[in-house]
């Protein structure tokens, strides 16, 4: 689910940087969009979703050679996975909104 | 023409047809994306927010225009891996199942080469 959410934001990142590439008036578009709230929200789906595919792909690797398998473990990993990424998300755009001047 | 006999073409392969290549391949990809991952979360998208220029600054630097090229041919070929296994778990009839795997892969080459291109103009 998060992998095809992650499809979408491959288009996201292509038009960043090509923005970057192309000019300020380029930027300047593409930087109005991802400040508008909407373009704040899919940001930050696109942020989680990546922070949750990493963790919970770390969690499927330690599986396929055997480790944390066990229903506890795996289901305690499992909540941990959506909660660091979640802060994960939180901290990025606390980042943005503290340094960087996005605004809400 | 091959010496192999029938036996040993098909041995490996399994009912995929194709052996644990695609398996594997998934996996090396997402082992060298925990660094890569891990990097771009915590590094690039502090630029959330950014103006022109400090983005265009941190993707001059030859690290990161390096790091985020890896990160995008590594994500994009994770990507056209993953994207495949859904397409043949969810489309059954064979026109559409060949058609969107073409997609897959068409789509991934445009976006890795948009985005390898634009590096390049950024970091030259």
């Amino acid at each position: 689910m998060t992998g095809l959410a992650l499809v979408a934001g491959t288009l996201v990142l292509a038009w960043w940087l090509l923005a970057l590439a192309a000019g300020p008036q380029y930027y300047d578009a593409f930087s109005a969009t991802a400040r508008h709230p909407v373009g704040q929200l899919i940001l930050f789906g696109f942020v989680w979703s990546l922070s949750f595919h990493l963790l919970n792909g770390i969690r499927h690797l330690a599986w396929d050679v055997g480790i944390g398998f066990d229903v506890h473990i795996a289901n305690r990993t499992g909540i941990a996975a959506i909660a660091l990424s979640l802060l994960l998300a939180i901290a990025v755009f606390a980042y943005a909104y503290a340094v960087q001047g996005l605004q809400l | 023409m091959t010496v192999q006999t029938p036996l040993a073409r098909v041995q490996g392969l399994g009912a995929a047809h194709s052996g644990t290549g695609h398996f594997w391949r998934q996996r090396i990809t997402a082992l060298a994306l925990i660094p890569l991952a891990i990097w771009f979360v915590c590094s690039a998208l502090t630029l959330i927010g950014a103006d022109r220029d400090t983005a265009a600054a941190f993707l001059a630097q030859p690290v990161n225009a390096i790091a985020m090229a890896l990160f995008v041919i590594a994500a994009l070929y994770h990507m056209t891996l993953g994207v495949q296994v859904v397409i043949e778990d969810y489309v059954h009839d064979e026109g559409p199942k060949i058609a969107l795997a073409v997609l897959n892969n068409f789509f991934a080459w445009i976006v890795g080469a948009a985005c390898l291109f634009a590096l390049v103009r950024i970091a030259a």
